[in-house]
């Protein structure tokens, strides 16, 4: 969790304090490049001290992202990095941990990981860089790949049903779960500073473009001329409304979303409105259900609850085991009432 | 007590209590020796149990065994076979019998002795009514009946009151041997504290036993065994598991450190991590994880976070703890895996022992990718090896492996208790911003270890990971010069720590025809083997290694004031293939071209070696 300024100081940091240094390697037009400044320029909006920033990632273009930040970073193995960052918020909860991972790392080899860190609730910002595609090791279909993909090693069109990030949040209930695209870095900004802020695992989903192996893959949905029809933008408390003219909307039809046109609503009440803390995570579901080209793709603030965090409950045991035991005392783990006693002088020669 | 009852003296005694896996065979082992401990004999234990939780009852697999020695001298294993054997059922009866000693006492719950039991363990006939138990001391008692009249006054269901039998032998036993029942029935109390009825029932049960000693005149012999002769001090009693948890505890304060312990439950470590979780008040947290895998991981995100990182499993976990083992090489932080060895390969034997995995810790990860190794000696040397391996990884910003297995993980032996002033103080340095920039790849001069920056220190901002690091500087590099010298750095630093641990003990003569050379659990064979041989005036010397990597810098000269080196192992030749690679002329000029005549001798029964067996392979050698 990181707190937003609450007085009008000026903040301790600009977005080059936040920037390492090391030279890029992603390439040109490369969508993690727009993510990275986001990062950075959101980092500088609050006060945390940058060396409370930490930043761990596994393996993949997108894990190359902790090289870059000028924070610590911890550029792992390959879908692990959530069991790192969990070791590391247990131990010292009043950091600020990030996690960094692609679609393969996260989805695919750590997929348990991903799911057990979501479920305990642990205190750290995970950042799912979703291109649909391996990137680093040239071009085959990941587990968000859509079925058919013409790949290297699909030739013929893979026949994976590909996975939705958002489904495995919620199936794991985590309790702040959203979903931007890196060609729009203002929404971007919006939706990491509200993971950032929220206290509990984040999770947020990031549609990017890799330009090499899988260009535009998001174009159909976030692209400038069609995001408006199909891309929903969330707002907490209000109608799930979008279109160019804002004039289509959701409603619940049975126990699936549907499109109808605002116009022809007589009752406003049945329109779906937006509960990102709905303590059921049915809701967001339904959500995570609205896929293109059926439906508009949601994107903003999923859900976001509040619930006891890992980190928190394992240190408030210690402090209760302290409270109720005392500070550890070797001598007396040690020396239990088992003990005996020999005598030097019953020992014979 | 009836007069013509005589009492005589033993200088020690192997009793094995078997039964089924839910007779509380275990338990009753573990009274016996609790009690015969208290009493200062020395003891060994070794508990054999079958993986299952409950196998089909009555059944062979479902026989589980203690073993344990008591002595008034100093004793060094569980012995090799049985002077007594308390058998529950005819299952236990017939997987034990053979290990009897001839003439040995043979206590028998008769009431077990069914036809259907009898089936089930493969009697054609029963054995009580032919003769076949000639050999043996027999003492039949209808074990489960005489509970059941003892225990006619209480209110408790007949399931239960047949569960109260184990305390009806322990009783007897403790009878026969002369041993006191306050410190068992202290501990029944304690247990079903919250089920006063059924500690009633066990307390009965037990005195009951223990009576039917003192006024039936089936038994015509008490025996003995006087105090023990060893060192004095205040001992416990304690297994390998509990001192590992132990030494943990003590190495959070010894080092000032929080102590971060990821474990997922795998046998036969799982107790450490069961042990720990009870004392997070001593500045260690413990972490069940999902899998193997983020165990590793989270205790290498604590040592990151700069705390101590702890990770604890057996042979199959650390196979999938390998590419973390590996990052940890690569970044150089401190962690300690644990390994409780058990037979292998692949789910091999969970509750049996072995020493299989010592070259897995030295090798099995991708890469030249050295480790620190250490490995515990006996149960309660467990203590002091695993804070030797907490020593090594912080000092020398390391992984390191700690070799237990599940003969010492379970086994138990008197402990001298330690003074708390006399453990090693163990001293962590941080850095603090400096002139210039910080380099994470600086190193100590002496150690060659990197410097461990705490997250959340101002100005000392870096990133580390898996891929070659620059020296220095630690950016990524794949700069062929870097890379190698980087590889040579990494093998260097741990080759130093062999001036910082101490040098290797000869068990006798320094020179001579046979030296016995072991690591590990086999400790207590190979030690009360070479003592024996000597006292037989054989020339035959033992070493034995709780330092496997690097080597004691005084091993090969060790080595080279021996004709023969007789390497026992529980494998198939782990130890022997690295003190041949080391120490031959080839690997080693400093050995002086000097070729050493290593011979193994392997058993992988998942059963410890016995004494008899490594004489016997000495006396071939002589």
């Amino acid at each position: 969790m990181t707190v937003l300024p609450t007085n009008p100081a000026p903040l301790p940091y600009t977005k080059d304090d936040f920037v390492s240094g090391a030279e890029v390697r992603w390439c040109p037009g490369c969508g993690n490049y727009s993510i990275l400044s986001v990062m950075q320029r959101t980092l500088a909006q609050f006060t945390t001290p940058k060396e409370k920033h930490i930043f761990i990632s596994g393996i993949g273009c997108s894990s190359r992202f902790p090289y870059y930040m000028n924070t610590y970073g911890f550029h792992t193995i390959h879908g692990r990095a959530p069991s790192i960052a969990t070791g590391l918020k247990c131990t010292r909860p009043e950091l600020t941990v990030w996690v960094i991972t692609g679609d393969g790392d996260s989805l695919s080899i750590g997929g348990n990981h991903l799911i057990h860190t979501m479920r305990r609730n642990v205190d750290l910002n995970i950042v799912l860089i979703n291109n649909e595609i391996y990137g680093l090791t040239k071009g085959q279909y990941s587990p968000t790949s859509n079925k058919g993909k013409v790949t290297k090693s699909s030739p013929d069109g893979s026949i994976d049903y590909p996975i939705n990030p958002l489904c495995i949040a919620i199936a794991a209930e985590a309790t702040f779960i959203a979903r931007t695209v890196d060609t729009d870095p203002r929404h971007m900004g919006q939706v990491l500073a509200r993971a950032a802020e929220h206290k509990g695992v984040s999770f947020v989903e990031i549609y990017q473009n890799c330009v090499i192996f899988n260009k535009d893959t998001h174009v159909p949905i976030t692209g400038r001329e069609n995001r408006e029809d199909r891309a929903l933008y969330l707002e907490d408390g209000k109608p799930l409304i979008f279109g160019k003219n804002k004039d289509k909307a959701i409603v619940l039809d049975g126990f699936k979303t549907k499109i109808v046109e605002l116009a022809a609503v007589r009752d406003q009440s049945n329109l779906l409105i937006h509960r990102e803390n709905e303590p059921s995570p049915n809701y967001a579901y339904l959500l995570t259900q609205m896929e293109y080209p059926a439906m508009p793709v949601p994107f903003g603030v999923f859900r976001c609850i509040e619930k006891p965090t890992y980190d928190e409950m394992l240190n408030d045991q210690v402090r209760m085991s302290i409270e109720k035991k005392g500070k550890g005392d070797l001598e007396k783990i040690l020396y239990t009432d088992d003990v005996w006693t020999v005598q030097a002088q019953g020992k014979k020669s | 007590m009836p007069s013509k009852i005589i009492e005589k003296e033993l200088e020690a005694v192997i009793i094995r209590f078997a039964g089924d896996s839910g007779d509380g065979m275990q338990l009753t082992g573990d009274q016996f020796t609790d009690t015969s401990a208290m009493m200062g004999n020395d003891i060994a234990t070794f508990p054999d149990f079958p993986a299952e939780i409950r196998a089909p009852q009555g059944t062979l697999p479902g026989v589980s065994s203690f073993q344990l020695q008591f002595s008034k001298h100093e004793v060094f294993t569980p012995g090799d076979a049985p002077d007594v054997l308390v058998a529950m059922n005819p299952a236990a009866l017939r997987v034990n019998l053979n290990d009897l000693v001839k003439g040995g006492i043979l206590v028998i719950n008769t009431d077990s002795f069914t036809e259907e039991n009898l089936k089930k363990a493969n009697w054609n006939t029963n054995p009580l009514l032919n003769h076949s138990l000639k050999d043996y001391s027999l003492i039949q008692v209808p074990v489960s009946s005489l509970t059941k009249n003892a225990l006619q006054t209480t209110h408790i269901k007949l399931t239960e009151v047949n569960r109260c039998k184990n305390f009806f032998a322990l009783g007897l036993m403790f009878w026969i041997y002369g041993r006191t029942l306050d410190h068992t029935i202290k501990w029944i109390n304690e247990k079903f504290g919250k089920k006063p009825e059924i500690a009633e029932a066990n307390v009965m049960a037990l005195k009951a036993g223990y009576n039917y000693g003192d006024i039936t005149e089936t038994l015509q012999a008490r025996y003995l065994v006087k105090k023990a002769d060893i060192q004095p001090g205040v001992y416990r009693k304690i297994t390998g598991n509990e001192a590992t948890a132990l030494g943990i505890v003590a190495a959070a304060r010894l080092t000032g450190k929080q102590i971060f312990f990821g474990s997922y439950p795998i046998t036969p470590a799982s107790d450490i991590l069961h042990q720990l979780s009870k004392h997070k008040n001593f500045n260690v947290k413990t972490f069940q994880a999902e899998d193997e895998i983020a165990a590793c991981g989270a205790a290498l995100g604590a040592s990151f976070g700069g705390n101590i990182g702890i990770t604890s499993t057996s042979g199959p976990g650390v196979c999938l703890k390998s590419e973390m083992i590996n990052l940890a090489v690569m970044v150089e932080l401190p962690l300690v895996i644990i390994n409780v060895q058990r037979g292998g390969p692949s789910t091999g034997m969970p509750t049996k022992t072995e020493q299989s995995d010592l070259l897995q810790a030295m090798f099995g990860r991708n890469g030249d990718s050295p480790v620190a190794i250490v490995a515990a000696s006996t149960p309660a040397n467990c203590f002091d090896t695993v804070i030797e391996a907490i020593r090594i990884a912080v000092k020398y910003m390391t992984p390191v492996f700690f070799m237990s297995d599940g003969y010492l993980a379970n086994g138990s032996e008197p402990w001298r208790l330690p003074k708390i002033s006399e453990l090693p103080q163990i001293k962590i340095e941080h850095p603090k911003k400096g002139e210039g920039p910080f380099l994470p790849y600086a190193r100590n001069e002496q150690t060659l270890a990197r410097p461990w920056a705490v997250l959340g220190t101002p100005g000392l901002e870096h990133r580390i990971g898996g891929l070659e690091k620059a020296d220095q500087t630690g950016a990524v590099s794949y700069d062929p010069a870097n890379h190698h010298r980087m590889t040579q750095l990494r093998q260097e630093k741990i080759r130093r720590i062999a001036g910082d641990i101490p040098p290797a003990e000869v068990f006798g003569e320094k020179k001579g025809k046979v030296l016995v050379l072991g690591w590990g659990g086999t400790f207590g064979a190979i030690h009360a083997a070479v003592a024996e041989c000597q006292h037989e005036g054989k020339p035959v010397s033992a070493c034995h290694l709780n330092y496997l990597n690097p080597f004691p810098q005084n091993l090969g000269e060790i080595l080279k004031n021996f004709s023969i080196i007789l390497v026992p192992e529980l494998n198939m030749g782990n130890l022997i293939f690295m003190i041949r690679s080391q120490f031959s002329a080839g690997a080693d000029p400093s050995f002086g071209g000097a070729e050493i005549h290593a011979v193994g001798y392997n058993k992988v029964s998942g059963q410890p070696f016995k004494i008899r067996e490594i004489k016997e392979k000495i006396a071939g050698l002589l």
